[in-house]
């Protein structure tokens, strides 16, 4: 069965929501689900790394270039972070960014960090970041995900989307 | 055998019941993860790494309020005994005392702590700030904190990226770096085994549970 919400993976979480005596059953798969917040039973008391490392092998399109690509300032490569679930340094969250993002929207729900800016000493300030502004077509796409996220009334990624379609951070 | 009494509470000031709903919160704990800009993580460094790394932070550190007057325990240089005692003192994790089976104690693993502030070096990052208070009090406790964080930042190049955050070792860890935890007594939970229900709802609001030493426990 195909997952309702990308209708690319397949769907391993059964999503069943009733809402005063309406029963509603979502078929979803693990990035889909992931990317709407749901839980999992398994990730409990298991450190959630080694789920999200264990997707990471199976899933996503990772460019075969990059499997045996070599951080440049420490030398650790995207294997030496799937043994150890620890990164190198600073510099491998650049070099291994693309498949990074994939494994931090699913651990904090956004890849983008919006709390406090540090500006190092000496340097310069530091710039607030600014989401660009979202294209037409991904327009009516979020618009649809807004709809159904409040249908489904998860309101939270729902704001987030709503955010987005404003175009602010 | 470390002289705890160079600590004036002794490092347990924590458990003092001091603090609101001590009845039921033993202590907060806010801890903040940080590694200095431009050099390997704790998973790749080496020990004149680290040394570099520590010496940077003790210098630093010297010039704060928070941590100008610091006791500053080596736990690279202590025995298991001591480690294990500053670790049931829930002054360092598990992992800086190297009470984990084979790997032992890391070179350059390091507590400076003072009044209800501290900072790990060398542990699964550069830097662990923590702070602590009696009871429930997390206003308080990051407060300590953010002030340790912002003081050091200033005199020290945090490894920040514009888009991820600040950068630390483990990716759950990644943007503030942030963990804030509460250490609770639930006696009668458990006996009317409720507390595992408990403990899964935990999970649906986004919270985590371990047990009373943290990490592996």
């Amino acid at each position: 069965m195909l997952c309702d919400e990308c209708r690319e993976r397949e769907a391993v979480v059964h999503l069943t929501q009733i809402v005063s005596e309406q029963v509603n059953t979502v078929h979803l798969c693990e990035k889909c689900a992931a990317e709407r917040g749901v839980e999992s039973g398994t990730q409990l008391t298991k450190s959630p790394l080694g789920t999200f490392l264990a997707a990471m092998g199976k899933g996503g399109p990772a460019a075969p270039a990059a499997e045996g690509a070599r951080c440049p300032a420490c030398g650790a490569t995207l294997a030496d972070f799937r043994d150890t679930g620890r990164l190198g340094c600073g510099e491998c969250y650049v070099t291994f960014g693309a498949q990074l993002r994939d494994l931090l929207r699913r651990l904090h729900g956004s890849t983008r960090h919006v709390g406090e800016r540090y500006a190092s000493p000496g340097g310069p300030a530091p710039e607030p970041v600014v989401e660009p502004a979202p294209v037409a077509a991904e327009l009516v796409e979020l618009r649809e995900r807004l709809r159904r996220a409040i249908a489904d009334e998860n309101f939270e990624l729902a704001a987030e989307l709503r955010d987005r379609l404003r175009g602010a951070p | 055998m470390i002289d705890l009494s160079l600590i004036p509470d002794g490092g347990v000031g924590w458990l003092d019941a001091s603090g609101p709903s001590s009845h039921l919160v033993l202590s907060t704990r806010v801890r903040l993860a940080r590694n200095l800009a431009g050099l390997p993580f704790s998973t790749r460094n080496g020990e004149a790494e680290r040394e570099a790394v520590l010496a940077r932070v003790e210098s630093a550190a010297a010039g704060t309020e928070s941590l100008g007057r610091a006791v500053r325990f080596r736990l690279d240089r202590l025995d298991r005994a001591d480690r294990q005692l500053l670790h049931e003192r829930h002054l360092v994790s598990r992992d800086l005392a190297g009470l984990e089976g084979e790997t032992g104690v890391r070179k350059g693993a390091t507590l400076l702590i003072q009044d209800a502030v501290g900072a790990m070096v060398n542990e699964e990052d550069h830097l662990r700030l923590q702070g602590f208070r009696s009871g429930f009090d997390l206003g308080s406790a990051y407060e300590s904190v953010d002030r340790l964080d912002a003081e050091l930042g200033q005199r020290l190049p945090f490894a920040f990226h514009p888009e991820f955050g600040y950068l630390t070792a483990c990716p759950t860890n990644v943007g503030t770096g942030l963990r804030a935890s509460v250490l609770i007594h639930l006696p009668g939970l458990v006996l009317t085994k409720e507390i595992t229900k408990v403990l899964q709802g935990l999970a649906q609001v986004g919270l985590t549970y371990r047990g009373l030493y943290g990490e592996g426990s």
